[in-house]
């Protein structure tokens, strides 16, 4: 794979003259594809001097490629993921700064929201090219029929959880079988509890995880847990497996990203299911939320640097970065784009418009290997939560090994 | 005559051979010391000239610490390695009930062949495919199992969700393809066993057990080193639906080596401790591979 992976791009890098872009892309999904093709044939038609050459990987594969072609035969522009993914190939000297392009492109007005998500040490390197929300979707239609309104605290949270199960209904469903859906709980209840600020250290390491101020985080978590008010045996599921039981109507609600919506939508049942924004668990507590933002880069060892700025400065074209973000299912990172049509993203993106800060989510934030000791940390948390104590000292003893004591 | 006219038949083996042995250098013998060397070192498979995002080089020499660290402070380590002995002793299971299996389908009744080739049939099935099947088998709120189980009255067993049962789900899910190819094995091996022996033995009235455990297994016996050797090698490699059923979970529970160097080096970025995994269990393959061959000499040389 990794000599398949080389060759190729050792034989596009032959053919390539100047003018030629090349361009490494992950969207290998069938309307991701097409959105990405929009956007590099509107590039094309904007920019008929520049040659475009894509490369498409498939999605999974390109997360082992991409450290291949970085370092051997670099792209012009590579796709990837902001927050610490990024921030791990800048400390390599793998992405350029791009600061440049956002100063000359109005970036820094249009995609103000997401800046600090592509900034390292004040520059910035990379430009986003979407990003959805995270939240709560349920079932309105047992919410209606249990006459239970939409929790905004923690109390009403905690009280519509009881509600529901006393009714025979499993108040949340969740799979953790591949952990990061644990992930996605544990961001929530510690942004709402402790902050963004908080959060942002802890994903970077500087906070221990058997620190006092975690304490609540998990207690709050454990009233979910000891009611039993999670889907039970969650550890055996997938989060598509968990998707089954919230739309046959067993289970009201589910924590998760808007990728979500085409699944309800083919099982028919999008009619029925309604989103709500995370409730408040601390007052005061500026509001954060899980965005995680997808971009663009270029990589260090590009060869055509002129074009590729080019075509990433032409995510200020408000058409093309639409496009190219609603055809994918996501919301477009430029303010000036067209506003969504669909009823979840407009929910989406008013929440985010009103966040306070955006985190991109615990696996992008968190180091790889200190993201993935964690989650398998939080899923065992959520099984056996009588081992806490332990499961922390586990973690804290990972997070020094890896970014040495505090 | 020319030199090669006088070595042509000495050299020409050698000649043959040359791609093959080549090829085995480049991407067999050369890897095995490169794990090994990259075993004794921090690398997060970046540049090695390169430095971390925290200031330390990318490649550093950290000598044995690896495998320190591995033996002293990662339980995950010793749940893994106790998963492949677990793997180990209980797909050696395998072995009997495939004897069962072939010998109950190894009867002249009308239509056997067709129930021979449906017991063969899991193993020419993919092992994801198997992964995948048996994980739904599994699933306690809708699989087949949780089903079965209701009928008598009884809760669903999250066989994939319980830290103690998980790695045992998926060895049972290993059966499926591992007794096809016991039984096929021993249905090989019955057919060359002696005929005159079995009446013998009659005669001097054995049957039953008797029979087969002093009469038939003895000449069973080639069939049932290849078996085990089979099993044993499968169940050192167990990877595949380790990764389709549990992905190692519930919280790194089901892990095996083999599981534990590829979720270390290609998704948490410790190419150095991946390797030193990766060496550990080349040793213990090498310890059995030795045994192995050590047997296989003396058999032959007793044959002689």
């Amino acid at each position: 794979m990794k000599k398949l992976i080389t060759l190729i791009v050792l034989f596009t890098s032959t053919v390539v003259s100047a003018g030629t872009l090349v361009v490494n892309s992950n969207q290998s999904g069938e309307s991701s594809k097409a959105a990405f093709d929009a956007y590099v044939d509107a590039f094309r038609a904007a920019h008929p001097e520049v040659t475009v050459v894509v490369n498409e990987f498939e999605h999974e594969a390109y997360k082992t490629a991409i450290r291949n072609f970085l370092t051997a035969e670099a792209p012009d522009v590579a796709i990837w993921f902001a927050g610490n993914r990024m921030k791990f190939f800048v400390d390599q000297n793998l992405f350029q700064d791009v600061s440049d392009v956002w100063a000359d492109a109005g970036l820094n007005d249009s995609m103000a929201s997401t800046k600090g998500s592509l900034t390292v040490d004040g520059k910035q390197y990379g430009v986003p090219w979407g990003y959805y929300q995270w939240g709560v979707y349920y079932r309105k239609d047992l919410f209606d029929n249990l006459g239970l309104n939409v929790p905004k605290d923690w109390e009403e949270f905690k009280w519509v959880c009881a509600m529901l199960k006393k009714n025979g209904i499993t108040p949340i469903t969740i799979g953790t079988k591949f952990l990061w859906t644990a992930g996605g709980w544990f961001d929530y209840l510690n942004l709402r509890i402790n902050g963004y600020q908080f959060h942002m250290d802890l994903t970077a390491g500087k906070v221990s995880y058997e620190d006092p101020r975690l304490d609540a985080t998990f207690a709050a978590w454990r009233e979910l847990i000891d009611p039993g008010y999670f889907l039970e045996d969650h550890a055996s599921f997938s989060w598509q497996d968990a998707q089954a039981p919230q739309i046959n109507g067993e289970a009201a609600m589910y924590l998760i990203g808007n990728f979500y919506v085409p699944t309800l939508e083919s099982a028919g049942v999008v009619d029925k299911m309604d989103f709500f924004q995370f409730p408040t668990i601390v007052e005061g507590i500026g509001v954060a939320e899980d965005a995680p933002t997808d971009t663009m880069h270029i990589p260090s060892g590009a060869k055509n640097v002129e074009d590729a700025k080019k075509f990433l400065a032409f995510m200020s074209n408000k058409e093309a970065a639409t496009n190219w973000a609603t055809m994918g299912g996501m919301l477009s990172p430029n303010k000036y784009a067209d506003k969504p049509t669909n009823r979840f993203s407009v929910m989406g993106a008013e929440m985010l418009a009103a966040a306070d800060d955006i985190a991109q989510f615990w696996d992008r934030d968190a180091n790889p290997d200190m993201a993935g000791a964690a989650m398998e940390g939080f899923q065992e948390f959520m099984v056996k939560p009588d081992r806490e104590a332990k499961i922390r000292a586990r973690l804290e003893k990972e997070r020094e090994r890896i970014h040495g004591p505090i | 005559m020319t030199f090669w006219e006088r070595n042509q038949l000495k050299l020409a083996p050698f000649l043959f051979l040359a791609p093959a042995i080549l090829i085995f250098l480049i991407y067999v013998i050369y890897p095995i010391f490169d794990s090994i060397w990259v075993s004794f070192h921090e690398w997060n498979g970046m540049d090695k000239e390169g430095t971390r995002g925290n200031g330390n080089p990318n490649w550093r020499w950290v000598g044995l610490n690896n495998y320190i660290t591995l033996f002293t402070d990662d339980e995950e380590f010793y749940v893994s390695l106790f998963n492949n002995v677990r793997w180990l002793i209980f797909s050696l299971l395998a072995i009997p009930i495939g004897l069962m299996l072939a010998l109950f389908v190894n009867q002249k009744i009308l239509g056997m062949r067709y129930i021979k080739s449906l017991f063969y049939f899991p193993f020419v099935i993919n092992a994801v495919v198997i992964g995948v099947i048996f994980t739904w088998f599994y699933n306690p709120k809708y699989g087949a199992l949780a089903y079965v189980l209701g009928f008598f009255g009884l809760d669903p067993v999250p066989f994939l969700a319980d830290e103690n049962l998980a790695t045992y789900g998926i060895i049972i899910a290993s059966f499926f393809p591992g007794i096809a190819y016991t039984m096929i094995l021993y249905i090989t091996g019955l057919t060359g066993v002696s005929r005159e022996m079995i009446e013998a033995g009659r005669i001097d009235g054995a049957s039953g057990f008797t029979m087969l455990w002093n009469v038939v297994l003895p000449q069973l016996k080639p069939a049932t080193l290849i078996a085990i050797v089979v099993t044993i090698v499968g169940a050192l490699r167990s990877f595949d639906l380790i990764a389709v059923m549990t992905a190692g979970g519930p919280w790194g529970s089901s892990e095996v080596l083999a599981y534990k160097m590829y979720q270390e080096s290609l998704f948490n970025y410790r190419m150095g401790y991946g390797a030193a995994i990766a060496t550990i269990l080349f040793l213990i393959m090498d310890i059995y591979i030795a045994w192995f061959l050590y047997r296989l000499f003396k058999n032959e040389r007793s044959e002689k």
